[in-house]
Formats: C-alpha cells, sequence, structure tokens
C-alpha cells in the first residue's frame, strides 16, 4: 500500500489543472445530440489526450500508451473544476472498444473517429421485449438476400434511438444454429426504410429510452462486426464495458457529498436534517459504503495496472454501486420528508427535483446492463464457482 | 499508487495461518472454550516465536517494526481461525507506548511486550464505548480509583492499558497495589475478558490524545478480525452447499441459496480494501486515521452479522450444532461487534469526527 503519486504524475496533474484554466470558458456538457460549441470542446480533449486518451492516431484518437493512473488523474481533476468530460455516449463506451477488438480494418478506420468526435450518434440494440436477462434467445432475424440482410423484429430499452445515425445491433442471422452461435453483431444506419423509433415513457415521466421496430428493414451484409454467428460473443465484450460503467465510484461519491450536503443545509422545525440522529445515523451507513466502494475501486485499479483480474473485488461492483447510488437518492428523499416529494417545478421544490428523478431512475440502472440478480448468478458461479441451475429439459 | 498488499505481507499471512493450522486448530480451540481457566499459552508462544506480539513494534526494542496492516493482516488470519490470543492488547499497548510513552517507558515495556512475555490488557471500552453499571476510572495524583469492565485478557494480563474518564491514559501494572480483578464470561469463548477494581491504584500516566490513536488501531483490527472469521463463515457455507443434496440436487444449484452465499460475498468482498484503507491511514493518512478506523470497524461489524447469520442459514439445522462447531465464528464475530462499540455508536463517533455531530 503506497497511495502517493510519484513527481512524474504531479507534474501531469499540473498539466492536466493548466489546461482546465486556460479554457475555463470552453467548457460544453455533454447532448445525445452534441451542439457545435461540444464538438469543438470534445475536438479539443481529443487533441490534448484528455477523451480517446488510449485510441490509436490513425483511428482519430490521442495514441497514448496505455496508463490508468494518468486516466484516473484526468477525472478527478475534471471532476473536482466540474468540467465535462467529453462524450461518454454508447457509441464511445461501448461500440468503440468493441471494433478495437475485433472489427475489420476497414470498420475502425470508417466508425471509430467520427464516433469519437461525435460525429456519428449510435444506438444499441440488444433487449427485445421477449429476450431482457435471456439475451441469447433474442428472435429478430435477418434473412440473408444476395449482398444484404433483411431484417424484422424489434429491440427495447433503446435509449437515443431517436438521435442516432447508426445501430449496433444483434440479430439472429442462423436460425437452425444452437442460440448461442446464431447471432450477429450488425451496424447499419438508423435511416434505412422500415425502422420505426417510439418513445419509451418510464416512471420518470421522461422517455430516456424507446423501442425499435424492424419491418424488412434492408442493411448490406459488410456491416457485420467480429464474423457472421459470433455476435453472442462480440457482444459480451460490450456488455463487459457496460458493467464497468454502471458502478463509478467517483459519481457515488460526488452523490453522497450532495446528500450531505442538503442534510447540512436544510431545516426542519428549525433543526437542520443532519442533527436528527437517525437521519444522521444512516447518512453514516452510507459514508461507509461509500468509501468501502471508493476503495474497493482503487483496488481493482491497482490489479488492472499490474494487468491481473480483479476477480471477486470487480464482480460486485455492478451490483453494490448501483445499490448504493438509489439508497443515498432514497435517504434525501426521506429526509426531505415531504418536501422529497415534489417533483414538477414549484417555489418548494428542492434540487431541480434531481433526488426523485435520481430515485426513480437508478431503479432502472439496478434493472439494466444484467439485473441485480443475474449479477448474483455471476458472482456464485464465477467468483464462488457454484453451479448453474440445471436446464429445464424443455429449454 | 499501488493500493495492494505486498507479496511480503501475502507471505507473512500465509505463513501464519500454517502456523495456527498447528497451534490452534478447531481442537485447540475447543479445548480453551472449555476449560474457562486454561491460558492458552500454547498458542501465545506459538505466536511469539512468530514475532506477532511485537509486530508494530520498533526493531530497536525487541518488534518487528511493521506497521498497522500487517497488525491488521494478521488479525485477520486469527479471526479465521478463531484463535485464543492476546494480541489486541499487544497492539493497543505498542500504540499506547510508541505514540505516548516516554523513552524510558518504552525501554521498560517494549521488549517484554515483544517477546510475549508480557501480556497487556486494554481496558479502554468506558471511554470509547459508553459506561455502565456505575464504572469508569478517575485520575487522581498519579492513582485510578473505579472500575473498568470488557478488559481483554484481564485475568492472564501483566499490564494494562487504562482509560480515564476524562480521556487520559495510564499504564497499570497487575501487581499494583489496590488492583483486583475478575472473569467476566461473553458469548464468544474464544477470548477473554474481564472487570477490573481500582482502589487508589497507582499508575503511570502516558501522554495526552493518545486514547484517540489506540482506539483507532482496536477498532481497526477487531474489523480484520470479524473480516476473518467472515470469510471462512462464506467459505464453510458454499463448501457445504455444493456438497449438500437435495430434492435430488446440490443445494447451492437453487438459487434461493446461490443468492444468500453471493449477497455474502458482494457484502464482505470490498470491507477488505476499507479495512486496509484503515490501517494504511493509521500509519501514513493520519487526518484519515480516525473517520476510516470508524468506518471500518462499524461497517464490518453490520456485514459481519448478516455473514455470520447468513452462512449458518445456509447450512440448515447443522449450522447451529456444536458439532459443527461453526458458532465459534458465529460469536467471534458477535463479540467483535459489540466490543469498544457498536455501529451505532461508532457511527455517532464517526459523524463527530467530521463536525457532523456534537
Amino acid at each position: 500500500m503506497d497511495l502517493r503519486f510519484t513527481p512524474e504524475m504531479e507534474g501531469f496533474r499540473e498539466e492536466v489543472r493548466t489546461f482546465l484554466t486556460k479554457h475555463r470558458d470552453r467548457y460544453v456538457g455533454d447532448a445525445v445530440r452534441p451542439r457545435e460549441a461540444a464538438l469543438e470542446w470534445q475536438r479539443l480533449l481529443i487533441d490534448h489526450g484528455y477523451a480517446a486518451r488510449t485510441i490509436p492516431r490513425e483511428y482519430g484518437g490521442y495514441g497514448a500508451e496505455p496508463d490508468i493512473l494518468k486516466t484516473r488523474i484526468i477525472a478527478e481533476e475534471f471532476t473536482r473544476v466540474g468540467a465535462p468530460r467529453g462524450f461518454a455516449n454508447q457509441g464511445i463506451s461501448m461500440l468503440v472498444p468493441t471494433l478495437l477488438e475485433v472489427g475489420s480494418e476497414e470498420q475502425k478506420k470508417r466508425w471509430i473517429g467520427p464516433t469519437l468526435r461525435g460525429e456519428v450518434v449510435w444506438c444499441q440494440g440488444y433487449s427485445e421485449p421477449g429476450a431482457g436477462s435471456d439475451l441469447a434467445s433474442l428472435q429478430t432475424k435477418a434473412v440473408e438476400d444476395g449482398d444484404d440482410f433483411v431484417i424484422s423484429g424489434s429491440k427495447i430499452w433503446t435509449s437515443t434511438a431517436a438521435q442516432a445515425d447508426m445501430i449496433f445491433c444483434l440479430v439472429r442471422t442462423e436460425p437452425d444454429a444452437p442460440k448461442h452461435d446464431g447471432i450477429s453483431y450488425i451496424l447499419f444506419p438508423m435511416t434505412t426504410p422500415g425502422i420505426e423509433v417510439r418513445p419509451l415513457t418510464t416512471m420518470t415521466g421522461s422517455a430516456e429510452f424507446n423501442e425499435v421496430f424492424f419491418t424488412d428493414v434492408r442493411v448490406p451484409k459488410s456491416g457485420v462486426v467480429g464474423g457472421r454467428g459470433r455476435g453472442w460473443f462480440v457482444a459480451n465484450a460490450t456488455l463487459k464495458h457496460e458493467r464497468g460503467m454502471l458502478g463509478d465510484p467517483n459519481a457515488t461519491e460526488a452523490r453522497l457529498h450532495a446528500l450531505i450536503e442538503l442534510m447540512k443545509t436544510e431545516s426542519v422545525d428549525g433543526r437542520r436534517l443532519i442533527d436528527d440522529p437517525v437521519f444522521c445515523d444512516r447518512a453514516m451507513q452510507l459514508q461507509a459504503r461509500v468509501l468501502t466502494m471508493k476503495f474497493n475501486g482503487l483496488r481493482n485499479l491497482t490489479a488492472s495496472m499490474a494487468g491481473e483480474a480483479s476477480g471477486m473485488a470487480g464482480l460486485v461492483v455492478k451490483l453494490q454501486g448501483c445499490e448504493l447510488n438509489h439508497q443515498i437518492a432514497a435517504l434525501a428523499i426521506d429526509a426531505l420528508g415531504e418536501l422529497g416529494v415534489l417533483y414538477e417545478d414549484g417555489p418548494h421544490l428542492r434540487a431541480k427535483g434531481s433526488w426523485q428523478w435520481n430515485y426513480m431512475f437508478d431503479l432502472g440502472l439496478i434493472i439494466g446492463g444484467g439485473t441485480a440478480q443475474i449479477q448474483k448468478n455471476i458472482i456464485a458461479e464465477r467468483g464462488l464457482a457454484m453451479p448453474r441451475e440445471p436446464k429445464l429439459a424443455s429449454a | 499508487m499501488d493500493f495492494s498488499i505486498t507479496a511480503d505481507q501475502r507471505l507473512m499471512q500465509e505463513s501464519l495461518a500454517r502456523t495456527l493450522e498447528a497451534a490452534a486448530p478447531l481442537g485447540r480451540v475447543r479445548r480453551f472454550a472449555a476449560d474457562r481457566d486454561e491460558a492458552g499459552a500454547d498458542v501465545w508462544a506459538a505466536l511469539a516465536d512468530f514475532g506477532l506480539p511485537g509486530v508494530i513494534i520498533p526493531e530497536e526494542h525487541g518488534g518487528l517494526g511493521l506497521g498497522l496492516l500487517d497488525a491488521a493482516l494478521a488479525a485477520e488470519a486469527l479471526g479465521r481461525a478463531v484463535a485464543p490470543a492476546p494480541f489486541l492488547g499487544a497492539v493497543a499497548a505498542s500504540v499506547a507506548l510508541t505514540r505516548g510513552g516516554s523513552a524510558e517507558q518504552q525501554a521498560r515495556w517494549l521488549p517484554g511486550i515483544a517477546s510475549g512475555k508480557v501480556v497487556a490488557g486494554l481496558a479502554i471500552g468506558e471511554a470509547v464505548a459508553g459506561a455502565r453499571d456505575g464504572m469508569g476510572v478517575k485520575a487522581s495524583g498519579g492513582k485510578l480509583t473505579g472500575g473498568a469492565l470488557f478488559v481483554t485478557d484481564a485475568m492472564i494480563a501483566d499490564l494494562f492499558v487504562v482509560a480515564d474518564t476524562s480521556g487520559g491514559l495510564h499504564l497499570v501494572a497487575a501487581d499494583a497495589p489496590g488492583l483486583t480483578r475478575s472473569v467476566v464470561t461473553s458469548i464468544d469463548l474464544t477470548r477473554r475478558l474481564g472487570e477490573l477494581r481500582f482502589d487508589g491504584v497507582p499508575a503511570e500516566p502516558l501522554a495526552a490524545h493518545t486514547l484517540d490513536a489506540v482506539r483507532d488501531a482496536a477498532w481497526t483490527l477487531l474489523a480484520a478480525d470479524t473480516l476473518g472469521a467472515a470469510e471462512v463463515m462464506i467459505e464453510k457455507a458454499v463448501a457445504y452447499a455444493k456438497e449438500r443434496r437435495q430434492f435430488g440436487r446440490v443445494i447451492g444449484s437453487f438459487q434461493a441459496v446461490k443468492h444468500m452465499c453471493a449477497e455474502m460475498a458482494a457484502e464482505l468482498e470490498p470491507c477488505r480494501a476499507l479495512v486496509w484503507y484503515a490501517a494504511y491511514a493509521f500509519d501514513d493518512a493520519p487526518a484519515e486515521a480516525s473517520l476510516t478506523a470508524a468506518h471500518a470497524k462499524a461497517h464490518t461489524s453490520e456485514v459481519g452479522r448478516f455473514i455470520a447469520r447468513t452462512a449458518t442459514e445456509v447450512h440448515g439445522g447443522m449450522g447451529i450444532t456444536d458439532l459443527l462447531g461453526l458458532h465459534y465464528w458465529f460469536k467471534r464475530i458477535g463479540l467483535n461487534r459489540q466490543l469498544l462499540g457498536g455501529p451505532e455508536r461508532v457511527r455517532r463517533i464517526a459523524a463527530q469526527i467530521q463536525g457532523l455531530a456534537a
């Protein structure tokens, strides 16, 4: 254990700080369909290696050697001053790593650069109404016709489908193969005729997701990534990246900080919320959990720097992190009392209703990206080497 | 930036585990638990050969000169083995002396503690967890009067680290005039507790403000002990679930059972990083030491209780039998939770440390 940073790393931190001070008036946040100023900020970040840091130059990245510590320093410094860290959409976080891993040279050259720069927006077509946790049972079919596939079926939980230019999609290309071997991972434009997007409104009141319907959608076979029938294995590489994204301890720490500030500033009957022993105790319970997951994250970081598998300490991050975020929002609502149920704009609303929004949205994150129950199966089977549920004879 | 234990530390822990397998197998622990007068001297001698009593004592005083992280790794191994040993007192007295003792006091006491010949008991419960039944020690004119409960290894100790009601720390020799001791029996028979009565007992004062460091070190070691004991409970539950058959299949293939095991692992594994950090902070990040020690103590206690109960349940009826002996780990975790403050009390202190509570 030695948590100090070397002089080289402290020097790098200084560089990042100088950059952030110099460009303070250019901070522009993320949006699904970025404005020109946001695209400019993104390009600036890539030029300086603060976004797309380890993506090779020939594909439009900065081309630095992977250095987890520098990546962390960048994250810390951007968080510290509240600077937008560049785009974190599904194209960048999931498609780009997948293409780098299994894409053809032509696919990498064509898609990675524009995706990184925010010029091409993607959506993810994985889940279906009948294929959620059992994703491999997906039924959207792609029938071969000359140089094309003709796609029919539907997808659900497709965030950003309405704004996306392109989709990376799982389709069944080999109907007679065993279920894991019949899937292909394919890229095609959302402007292709036969695609219909319907917003899916959730309990938050907004449509964070969509349903997407395909009726005889004709797309070129050249969009297949990683080989025909290999889609399940390609997708698993991508899901690994998604699970890393859900349960980021820095975001959780920031939320706890906001909770404690809220409890110090809000009063009921003239008493600060933090001075209520019950609420104070609950806040301390959550602080212990936040610190625990933060240190667990440092431990995982050290393991990945050494090229070691993080084992159990890595397997539990999604389950524990998403639940913890949800619990922090829950305590904020409880401590606010009746004010905690306000949601729409009004004179008594706190934090623009974000505690309620987070409380509801985070329940979706507990379910999405592999439900809590699927996570427990993974922890038990991969982490504790416990047996799988026996398959039913009919399945 | 390196958040991991070194290869040397891992080797030390494995080697200690082998020492404990030989010196304190479950049969030996059972004998210690059954015979309340037995001191466990052979186990302590084996640990003394290992150098454990002096783990954090500087080499010039005969110790190993290591840090609290090493002591915590040792405590984890002791918890795994539910081993009877006056280790908490040894480390607490080392902290009291190295942080609050004069050069003369250090030279007089530390070599004996390091060799294991001087057994130390810890009597700070009233100052940390609160006073019950009229207990509490008053210091006046170099003499102590009053009583202390839940004193570790009270009947076998040669030296006590005693906190008074105003937070001052004192060293008291077990044979000092006016000191009487008696046994207090807790659910956990793998450790010995006692009650001290002071009637104008001469004491050596230690430097002011040493209590917090002693408390933080003790909290961290109790958390590490629970970590080790809870690890074993999960391992035993998983092994049992993979072997026990009902309805024609091993019960570990039922998700109801599997998820109990997954939940235990998901709760416990991150605690390891918390315990490591608290121990690291004690030596290298003093501004964070008290807060992280408090959270390590409180949180690991909560997780420990959940695991003690759930792992027992996974074993079905066998889980509650003396034959299986799982209850030794269950009770060890139970004592670690209450000793020097239950989670609610410790979290209150955590809030005070940050200025969030009065």
